[in-house]
């Protein structure tokens, strides 16, 4: 099975509840096509995303066995 | 050349002198100067008390951005050496939050090696703070300069 792990952190991980989301993917779709699937809002406003630890974009393609994260702007240091 | 993240408290002067002992020998000699800046929880920000803060991350994303930054910053200046060390869990005020110290031939690339890293970690590097206030817990949006 084609699988992808979703993992959310700080503010986003709190507003949905969860911290990972494990989905079946066909591969070839969007980090913002993931977040529709596992958000009931648009991708909020500011929200920086990781594919496979990577800073990457909502339009970068995702395949099975990525790791792909949501969260708010950091504010470490 | 030392990247850590952990949850325990460090008094960031003994890290540097236990540090110092151990790669006295690389150090000493090639090292003109050394620019460390240390950060440390405040009880207060954004014109509330602060009474507790708890910092998230994301492991492994968390340690190879700061090992990246630290890559870039030896490739764009002449350093001997250069650590990072972060706090993550729960903290109280006045506690260290994060060390960065730079040792170089000559006081320019130190203090500007020493200004990126922390300015880079502070944009680049998957953490985030939960502050305790009065009014319950929040978190903080946005970093200050």
């Amino acid at each position: 099975m084609a699988l992808i792990t979703v993992r959310y952190f700080a503010s986003i991980r709190e507003k949905l509840g969860r911290s990972e989301d494990r989905l079946e993917t066909a591969g070839g779709e969007t980090v913002l096509g993931i977040w529709q699937r596992v958000s009931d809002g648009p991708l909020p406003p500011n929200t920086l995303v990781a594919v496979n630890q990577e800073y990457a974009t909502p339009d970068a393609r995702v395949q099975a066995g990525d790791e792909v994260a949501f969260f708010p702007p950091v504010t470490g240091g | 050349m030392t990247i850590r993240v952990q949850e325990a408290a460090f008094n960031p002067w003994e890290v540097l002198a236990a540090y110092e002992l151990v790669a006295g020998e690389r150090l000493a000699g090639q090292t003109g100067g050394a620019a460390v800046f240390v950060g440390t929880m405040r009880d207060f920000n954004q014109g509330q008390a602060v009474s507790a803060m708890t910092l998230e991350h994301y492991p492994g994303m968390t340690e190879a951005y700061l090992e990246k930054i630290r890559t870039e910053a030896h490739r764009r200046w002449e350093l001997v050496d250069s650590l990072i060390l972060h706090r993550v869990g729960p903290l109280k005020p006045g506690e260290p939050i994060v060390l960065v110290a730079c040792w170089a031939a000559h006081r320019d690339a130190a203090f500007a090696a020493c200004r990126y890293l922390i300015d880079e970690l502070k944009t680049r590097a998957p953490f985030w703070k939960q502050e305790q206030t009065d009014s319950g817990l929040r978190w903080v949006d946005q970093n200050q300069s």
